[in-house]
């Protein structure tokens, strides 16, 4: 019999329909990983199991009843706890007092420190982490760390459900591979998880089965991790088959001369000796899992971390360490894994964006020249197929595709010779995706060298021409996209881990 | 597949119950008072009204002594000072920084610039004292920048720091000691004017209308915003963002510089309390006239108009023969007021297209 068992859920916010029908069900003891592209009601099926939401209809049953989760107390004292992605807990408190806040161990009314302090020790060693004292202010750990809590927290009343959501987002490679010893620990403990991401490569480590929603929809309930392919869940994704998603790669020019080549570089802590060299027109992808490496080793060759060792050479210069003006300069660009954050002023219009790395280029002396920048963004947004090319709209109102869009026109009007593409298509829609891959396909027949870094490990090979699979820092291979698939990549990751 | 298929709105994190927009909303689809309303022109003409309205309360208290040339003038003579500082300090905050050393610089600057040795060096060339009080702005702005910039000090704290070293190192060189100006040629020129107007007030005239250039049509003003608007997108654009962070705070070093030697011509004297105070001016002129707080939006407009706010709220009290009390608390209140109604069209404005 299953745990818990969710049929026919739907909720609707005002005229949207958030959930139009879910179905899943969850064993004992089991991680079960529910899989969805952004705004395909994850968050919202969260809230509904936390309590936080009232279905408009279906079933939640717990151990084959049908239960009403009228609030978040309700679902605790059932047994089903929730770890947001934003953590609530209190960093001017003490480990224990975050645990215990709202139920403190008392005695006479008094709290016991005692008590608590030993309750939590025990906790933290369910959990694997007794190096964590209780007395210790929440404030001073880390990420990973206050999600340790936050379990601790759910743990310290009975559960028999945690629902995580998308907690490796915030973490580092070893902190995930932390997490995963953990929630391993808990399943042995017989605790269900019920495990949200859109990280494929997560899902097969830890998962036992899973479930995928579209567009609020179940599209595919309780499919055993084993043997379903990554091309399958894409599709039940996004409702694309997956194969006619990337362009052809156009057959390289055998005059096409190397542009950027990379020697033993090195940073440290991260990964060292990675040497590989691009040539003009080449896509080259950089397959990995979360933590391997790979965004640190775009970042490196950027400049935006020193390396320690090795050495970048784009068009015959040696790049100075660190300094990211300088490949700016050699005509290197860098579309960062954090689009908002780190690529764009949302407040600012499109051209401004768009131009945030020429506009001293346009400018007369000291002086911009704006109408020149329009103009210029405006041929790149007719390019890129932009609709609607108004270079003065504000970028916050695009859409993540469009807004992606942008970070390419800036490096198409730099004139960039080599594109570092970090996580190209996060948060981006099924169809702008597809329209994103072509554009990074035609940009390299027009003789752009491109790398591509992402965590899908899919659309790394679909995209490439040649593929470095890398793994706690070292380079295991470099194969053509062609002889390779994502088993293989996995298979090598997994073995070059344990070597 | 030209086209992006349709996609349910995300409904993430978003107020519950809340339709959610498309994400391409058409700007067609805001209303044209909104879009007024938070644009540049639409806030400043909030502060014009405010402007009037105090105008007009001024006249029907005060009459004739409130609306006379005279005492415009002295409004205006009386905003020039803080008007140049808060020039400054409109970059500073437009790059997402601050400094709270503008006044004690100033006061710095103010006692350097009268040190008998330079009034006497400066006896055939008056200019160079003017010179001296800028180089000692920059200066002072050149450490506060490096050490924002480079030692990665948080703005607040770097300078708070200069704040009390500055006051203390012009206590230590006019050894507390008023300093007369008696440089003739200084006095002169500063209390000469052009077609009737004092030439503070041009001064003052000429740092905002350079001050808006710089802002809104050189590269130098476009680095700034990108910076105050995000700075690891504008690093990351190849934009070096810590030297130009140096080169903010160097610049309201230099209008603390030359809002010095404003002072001095209008005290005839150098001292060390010179300019207390002065950053809270400042930053509540520069707020109060729309520049955001956490940068990225800076408009030098409407610092003018937040400085003359201040200033002609001060002469109708004090022609009313009120006391500077009450007049601090209508200053407090029209800040909160301020920010209360900048935070609503920014709200709206964020709740409209995400």
């Amino acid at each position: 019999m299953s745990l818990l068992e969710v049929t026919g859920l739907t909720k609707s916010f005002g005229s949207a329909r958030a959930l139009k029908g879910v179905d899943f069900d969850v064993r004992a003891g089991e991680v079960h990983c529910v899989l969805g592209q952004n705004g395909a009601g994850k968050s919202t099926l969260i809230k509904t199991l936390a309590g936080a939401h009232q279905p408009d209809s279906g079933e939640i049953r717990w151990n084959g009843e049908v239960v009403t989760l009228a609030d978040p107390v309700a679902a605790i004292e059932l047994g089903i706890a929730t770890m947001y992605q934003e953590l609530d807990v209190v960093d001017g408190l003490t480990i224990a007092e975050n645990i215990f806040l709202g139920h403190e161990k008392a005695r006479a009314g008094f709290v016991s420190r005692r008590d608590t302090s030993r309750a939590t020790r025990e906790l933290m060693a369910r959990l694997g982490h007794s190096q964590l004292s209780p007395a210790r202010e929440v404030g001073t750990l880390s990420a990973a760390n206050k999600q340790i809590v936050a379990m601790a927290r759910a743990l310290s009343h009975d559960i028999k459900l945690m629902i995580m959501d998308e907690p490796s987002a915030v973490l580092d490679s070893e902190e995930v591979n932390n997490l995963f010893r953990v929630v391993a620990e808990l399943k042995s403990q017989g605790i269900a998880i019920v495990y949200i991401s859109h990280r494929l490569e997560e899902i097969q480590r830890i998962g036992d089965r899973i479930s995928v929603i579209k567009d609020g929809a179940s599209t595919a309930s309780g499919l055993p991790v084993e043997g379903t392919s990554t091309k399958k869940l894409i599709s039940l994704m996004t409702g694309t088959d997956i194969d006619h998603v990337f362009p052809p790669a156009a057959p390289l020019p055998d005059d096409a001369g190397v542009v950027l080549e990379v020697k033993d570089l090195a940073f440290p802590g991260k990964f060292s000796d990675v040497s590989f060299s691009l040539r003009a027109g080449e896509v080259i992808g950089i397959a990995g899992l979360v933590g391997s490496g790979r965004s640190e080793i775009l970042e490196t060759i950027y400049g935006e971390r020193k390396s320690s060792a090795g050495s970048v050479t784009l068009n015959g210069k040696v790049l100075k360490p660190g300094s990211i003006g300088d490949a700016v300069g050699a005509d290197m660009g860098l579309s960062p894994e954090e689009r908002k954050s780190q690529g764009l002023m949302l407040e600012e219009p499109i051209y401004r964006n768009a131009t945030l790395s020429t506009f001293t280029r346009f400018a007369k002396g000291p002086m911009l020249d704006e109408h020149a920048e329009r103009v210029a963004t405006k041929e790149q947004m007719t390019a890129l197929e932009l609709r609607p090319a108004e270079p003065n709209r504000i970028t916050r109102t695009l859409s993540g595709g469009n807004q992606q869009k942008i970070m390419l026109a800036r490096w198409l009007i730099h004139g960039t010779k080599v594109l570092l593409l970090d996580e190209p298509t996060r948060g981006v829609d099924v169809g702008a995706r597809m329209e994103i891959y072509g554009l990074i396909r035609k940009l390299a027949s027009e003789g752009t060298a491109i790398v591509v870094v992402s965590s899908e490990i899919e659309e790394v090979l679909g995209l490439s021409d040649r593929v470095l699979v890398v793994a706690d820092g070292r380079v295991l291979a470099e194969k053509k996209a062609t002889e390779i698939d994502e088993h293989g990549v996995l298979d090598l990751v997994m073995k070059g881990s344990a070597a | 597949m030209s086209e992006p298929t349709t996609t349910p709105p995300a409904l993430g994190n978003e107020a519950e119950g809340a339709p959610s927009t498309l994400l391409d909303e058409s700007p067609m689809r805001q209303s044209a008072s909104k879009r007024f309303f938070s644009s540049a022109a639409g806030r400043s003409i909030g502060l014009i009204i405010a402007l009037i309205l105090l105008v007009i309360v001024g006249a029907v208290t005060a009459g004739d002594n409130f609306m006379n040339v005279n005492n415009l003038l002295v409004i205006l003579r009386f905003a020039s000072v803080i008007g140049v500082v808060s020039i400054g300090m409109t970059f500073v905050i437009t790059g997402g920084g601050i400094d709270l050393s503008v006044g004690s610089v100033l006061g710095l600057a103010s006692v350097v610039a009268s040190l008998g040795a330079i009034q006497t060096a400066a006896s055939g060339f008056w200019p160079l004292m003017v010179f001296v009080a800028i180089a000692v702005g920059v200066i002072a702005g050149l450490v506060n920048g490096l050490i924002i910039a480079y030692g990665k000090v948080v703005a607040f704290m770097a300078t708070l720091a200069m704040l009390v070293a500055a006051r203390g190192a012009a206590e230590l060189i006019s050894q507390r000691q008023t300093q007369v100006v008696n440089n003739n040629g200084f006095l002169d020129f500063f209390r000469g004017d052009l077609l009737g107007i004092s030439w503070v007030v041009w001064i003052f005239a000429i740092v905002a209308v350079l001050g808006w250039l710089l802002l809104n049509r050189t590269t130098f003003g476009r680095r700034t915003v990108a910076i105050g608007g995000n700075a690891t997108a504008a690093r990351l654009a190849g934009v070096n963002v810590r030297r130009h962070t140096v080169y903010l705070y160097m610049l309201a070093g230099a209008a603390s510089g030359i809002a010095a030697t404003m002072l001095l011509s209008r005290t005839t004297a150098g001292t060390s309390t010179h300019g207390q105070l002065y950053e809270l001016d400042a930053i509540a002129a520069v707020v109060v006239g729309g520049t955001l707080l956490i940068g990225g939006r800076g408009t030098i407009g409407g610092t003018v108009l937040g400085v003359l706010l201040f200033a002609v709220l001060t002469n109708v009290f004090t022609q009313n023969n009120l006391t500077t009390s009450v007049q601090l608390v209508a200053k407090g209140v029209i800040i909160v007021v301020a920010v209360l109604l900048q935070q609503r069209f920014a709200n709206r404005e964020t709740s409209s297209s995400a």
